[in-house]
């Protein structure tokens, strides 16, 4: 199972842009994500587009591991005709972020092909951020090593956990006890380091949370991203939550582990800079997300891949099998998009922009959503200005951002 | 001997229109609810030849779907029968009456078209509350009275012990009591010559002007307003001008006819004949029950004296869920109105519920099927506010106001409030006397008196407040009874009592449709009860919301929706921005759907499931 596509117009066969798309390019990033959708077994809570080889198994050569850089270089090669055509400026990227399912199941040299073809389509901009996720049991020290050499700069682990029945809970299958040498092994090659942690999984308590966010920070990651977990419909864990046989997160638990977390990290010197990211130094964030949060343009190649450029926001269609069929007839995977409006750039842009703690212009906001500033200053939720003035940004308290998405509807007017 | 009367050779002399009144018997059929009167009736409709094999399905004379669905009558059904006895065919009008409580009215406009009534007892359970109730309505109209045990083909069934029973009561020798069985027929036709043989045939002057009774009025949408009458005077013939006495309004008639039981045009109406006439008038409201029909021409001098219009006992806010739907609830209530005096209603405005209308019901039962058949019939979905009784405030400055909503009650100085009570009689097993006294009792219950029917069975009469039994007192007697007590009631004016408004507020404000005026002493627990349940069901806001019940200005009860302290989506979606978008949008749409109380957001459903869970709670009380 993997995420339902939005419901999108369709996109045209060669996945032309509409000219709007290039207005202002000059002055917005580039941003490139690479999907790899391949998994070895799939976690019990996961929707991400991603397939076991079992799930795999007999689907065609093009869905396969190992024909998938190939055709994802095509992808590529067309990411660059495309721009062009639509009358979009050359840009070389500035991020690169692999992203799964687990890209490092594919062997080092294939993530390296893919990013060579990167770097011969778009080139890649000087000090360019070149991240790729990876699970804990899926790397070596040779193969950090080699994605280092190869361009990588920076690896996301997906921690979890550092709690044993949670990882069980979780369908986690590495050892805990690998983190830290895979941390080590990464630093060694020379890769920045990021953990992923999810709490509020069943049977969790808080000091299970306590006790993973403190191993994370024992690993001195230079950056932790702490997601509260979600229960996504059609997964095998919403089942076993609709039968009864895992208890469904608790709202007031998941706020008091984001504020343990954020007390955890916090006095490990660690700051948030959006929601569920924190870095240790400001040069640790990644820049790869704040694009998505800043709406910036990129281009996600792979299944089920999201891209966004100039306001037309686009997605591939989830099967490897189909997805591979498409690009080898020379037409775009893109199987549906949409063009904001402009109430929908806007919503989008409050609803990111708030998010981040560089907070988002007062003057960002629509009119009746200017209105509510006051109001969600006095109720704590938005700081105020300096020496109490009224704020010129929004930038969310840490009640704010546990409630975020209530402040965003009142900074909206609705 | 007797026979079916299907030849036509033996039909001779009963045609409508020109059957002397001596070959006429008009009976209804009266009983407890769910003693077997539809199922009588059907033996009957066979018997006689009128429905045949073919056409017959049980209870044939519940028409209705929602009827049909229960298991149980609400309106009354005439049907013409012929029945020969000693060689001299008779036509016999049966009048199929309902057993619940709430329609009791329907059985009293029944008995008055009659001059006799078949008394139908379950020999399995005896004597019941309604038994009495509708045996006393026949006997203040003077009707001639037959005893029947019904269902005697049960093995449960105790004939020879109920027959005393019922001997008892009416007064007469238990071996007068006919034994039948209305599922395999047996002792039917003995039944339908008793009929013949004891029931007294109309009387009235065939030369005097026309005077005929509406016992009946309904809508029908093929043609138009039916009306049943029962002639008493006089002679309907079809064309004829007739005129409404009440009114004067004058109407040709279309159509005469009686039901046998499909409607069957007929040369006209004499002295004694119950029948039907279609008039074409489209409101039935222009041919009221209980008045009477007389010619145009050559009018009656007096009319028949009508019947007292049923008065609404039982008041409850009925809501659209979807607010657009109000103006085709406003017609759907309209369109019913027309077969059902009983129910009043006009508009009303909730700050929880939105548009709606405020209705007047005989009980809850009547409320339930009102609501499903504007659910059923004019596809609506609705919700309906805790049923209240009629308070009458008068307040120290003389005023007196009469409160059918509870969130209309006065605010100023109350003098005094006064309640509707009734008179319950109750009929149990004399094992449950103490039982049943003390639920009496718990609901303000004033004892009037206690009678053996028989050593075993007992009759109870108490003076109740009509607003402690129209909720749960019938579910908790039948289950304080293991199932074996019945309940009938009749209004019996009202008394002073010590009520009080109880108010729900949301954060200080008042949420209208959760108001109720309570004796004093059941305050606390309605309160806490409402409270609890609102503090369960009204998400958590962004801010802490009190719940509070309150008599004015006096808090009796506080629950606490604590404020949210979560409400973000933090996982990574990635680049699937629309996505979350799309998330933040259905939140707003949520919102719409929200009914605002001051600050606090409350979806309707929150609201509906606080007043449903009564709803639920008495529902099993509304049939038996
Ligand atoms: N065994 C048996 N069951 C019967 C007999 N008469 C009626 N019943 C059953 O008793 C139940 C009630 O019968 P109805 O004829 O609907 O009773 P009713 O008195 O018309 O009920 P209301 O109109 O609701 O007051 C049904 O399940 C019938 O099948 C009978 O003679 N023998
Ligand atoms: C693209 S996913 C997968 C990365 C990698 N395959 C892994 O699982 O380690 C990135 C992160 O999203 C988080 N995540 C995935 N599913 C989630 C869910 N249902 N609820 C909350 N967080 C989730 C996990 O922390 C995961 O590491
Ligand atoms: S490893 Fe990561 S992508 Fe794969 S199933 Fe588990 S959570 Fe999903
Ligand atoms: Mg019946």
């Amino acid at each position: 199972m993997s995420p339902a596509l939005p419901v999108g117009d369709p996109a045209p066969e060669d996945g032309a842009l509409p000219p709007s798309a290039a207005v202002g390019a000059e002055e917005r990033a580039l941003a490139l994500y690479l999907h790899v959708p391949f998994c070895r077994v799939r976690c019990g809570y996961c929707d991400f587009t991603t397939y076991t080889a079992e799930e795999l198994g007999g689907t065609g050569s093009g869905s396969s591991r190992a024909g998938y850089a190939a055709t994802a270089v095509r992808e590529v090669e067309m990411s660059g005709r495309v721009l062009a055509a639509a009358g979009l400026p050359a840009r070389p990227v500035s991020t690169v972020f692999v992203g799964g399912g687990t890209p490092t199941l594919l062997p080092p040299g294939d993530l390296l092909r893919m990013l060579e073809a990167v770097r011969d389509v778009h080139g890649l901009a000087p000090g360019a951020e070149v991240t790729t996720e990876a699970n804990p049991d899926s790397v070596t020290p040779g193969s950090l090593a080699e994605l280092a050499a190869g361009g990588v700069t920076r690896v996301s682990f997906g921690m979890q956990s550092a709690v044993p029945h949670v990882l069980a809970t979780l369908d986690r299958t590495h050892d805990p006890a690998r983190v830290p040498d895979v941390v080590r092994w990464a630093r060694e090659a020379g890769l920045q380091v990021s953990l992923d942690l999810i709490y509020g999984a069943p049977g969790e308590s808080r000091d299970d949370w306590r006790r993973s966010v403190e191993a994370a920070l024992a690993c001195r990651p230079d950056h932790v991203s702490a997601y509260a977990l979600v229960v996504e419909a059609g997964t095998k864990m919403a089942g076993q939550v609709r039968r009864g046989e895992l208890a469904p997160p608790d709202p007031d638990d998941l706020a008091a582990k984001y504020e343990d977390a954020d007390a955890l990290l916090g006095a490990a010197g660690m700051a948030w800079y959006e929601v569920s990211n924190w870095a240790a130094r400001p040069d640790a964030r990644c820049r790869h997300n704040l694009s998505y949060w800043r709406a910036d343009d990129w281009w996600g190649v792979g299944p089920g891949a999201h891209s966004h450029v100039g306001g037309v926001r686009w997605w591939n269609v989830k099967h490897p099998g189909a997805y591979s069929a498409r690009l080898e007839r020379g037409a775009s995977p893109a199987h549906g998009r949409e063009v904001l409006d402009d109430d929908a750039r806007l919503v989008e842009r409050v609803l990111l922009g708030v998010r981040l703690a560089e907070g988002l212009p007062v003057t960002a906001l629509p009119p009746e959503g200017r209105a509510q500033v006051a109001g969600v200053v006095a109720d704590g939720l938005v700081e105020p200005g300096p020496g109490g003035t009224p704020p010129g940004r929004v930038v969310l308290t840490a009640r704010g951002r546990l409630l975020a998405d209530g402040v965003v509807r009142r900074l909206l007017g609705w | 001997m007797s026979a079916p009367a299907r030849s036509d050779a033996a039909h001779g002399g009963i045609e409508p229109a020109s059957t002397a009144p001596a070959l006429l018997r008009n009976f209804s059929i009266i009983a407890h609810i769910d003693h077997g009167k539809s199922t009588l009736a059907d033996r009957m409709l066979q018997i006689t030849g009128v429905v045949d094999e073919r056409a017959m399905r049980a209870q044939y004379l519940d028409r209705m779907d929602i009827e049909r669905e229960r298991g149980i009558t609400i309106k009354s059904q005439a049907v013409r029968m012929p029945w020969t006895v000693d060689g001299r065919a008779h036509a016999l009008n049966m009048i199929d009456t309902p057993g619940h409580v709430d329609f009791t009215y329907e059985v009293s406009r029944s008995l008055a078209a009659c001059e006799g009534a078949v008394l139908l007892v379950d020999a399995s359970q005896g004597i019941e509350a309604q038994t009495l109730a509708n045996l006393y309505l026949a006997m203040e109209g003077d009707l001639e009275i037959i005893p029947v045990l019904n269902k005697i083909d049960l093995p449960a069934a105790q004939p020879e012990r109920y027959a005393e029973e019922i001997a008892g009561l009416v007064g007469c020798d238990p071996a007068d009591v006919l034994r039948v069985s209305g599922k395999t027929g047996e002792g039917v036709p003995e039944l339908l010559d008793r009929i013949v043989q004891r029931v007294p045939a109309p009387v009235g002057d065939p030369d005097a002007p026309a005077r005929a009774m509406i016992f009946d009025s309904v809508y029908d949408t093929y043609r138009g307003v039916v009306t049943y009458v029962r002639v008493v005077d006089g002679h309907l013939d079809p064309r004829q001008r007739i005129a409404m006495m009440s009114t004067r309004a004058t109407h040709e008639l279309l159509e005469i006819g009686v039901s046998s039981p499909e409607p069957t045009p007929s040369k006209g109406l004499g002295v004694g004949e119950v029948g039907y006439l279609i008039t074409g008038v489209k409101d039935v409201r222009q041919s009221r029950v209980g008045d009477t029909v007389t010619d145009a021409v050559k009018p009656a001098k007096d009319d028949l004296g009508g019947y007292r219009d049923p008065r609404p006992m039982v008041f409850s806010g009925l809501f659209p869920l979807d607010g657009s739907d109000y103006p085709v609830l406003r017609d759907a209530l309209d369109k019913l109105k027309l077969n059902d005096a009983a129910l009043v209603y006009e508009p009303e405005t909730s700050v929880a519920l939105g548009f709606g209308f405020r209705c007047g019901f005989l009980g809850l039962l009547h409320l339930e099927i009102v609501r499903e058949r504007l659910e059923r019939e004019f596809d609506l979905d609705l919700i309906s506010t805790a049923p209240s009784v009629v308070y009458e405030v008068r307040m120290d400055d003389g005023a007196v106001v009469s409160v059918t909503n509870p969130s209309e009650f006065p605010e100023g100085k109350v003098g005094e409030v006064r309640e509707p009570v009734v008179k319950a009689t109750v009929l149990a097993p004399s094992d449950y006397i103490g039982a049943v006294m003390e639920l009496c009792q718990s609901r303000r219950g004033e004892m009037l008196g206690m009678d053996y029917l028989s050593p075993e069975r007992v009759e109870l009469r108490y003076q109740l407040p009509l607003a402690e039994i129209v909720f749960d007192f019938f579910d908790q007697l039948k289950s304080k009874t293991k199932g074996y007590a019945s309940l009938d009631y009749e209004p019996a004016g009202d008394q002073a009592a010590d009520l009080v408004k109880v108010d729900v507020l949301l954060q200080g404000e008042k949420v209208d449709a959760f108001s109720a005026i309570v004796h004093k002493d059941k305050a606390y627990p309605y309160g806490t009860m409402m409270a609890g349940r609102l503090q369960k069901l009204i998400p958590r806001q962004q801010f802490e919301v009190p719940v509070q019940a309150a008599i004015g200005a006096r808090v009796i009860a506080r629950e606490t929706v604590r404020a949210i302290r979560k409400d973000v989506l933090s996982k990574c979606y990635g680049g699937d921005i629309t996505r979350k978008r799309k998330l933040l949008e259905k939140q707003k749409e949520g919102k719409k759907r929200m009914k605002m109380v001051g600050r606090v957001e409350v979806p309707q459903e929150a609201f509906i499931a606080a007043l449903t869970a009564d709803a639920a709670e008495s529902k099993d009380g509304a049939k038996k």
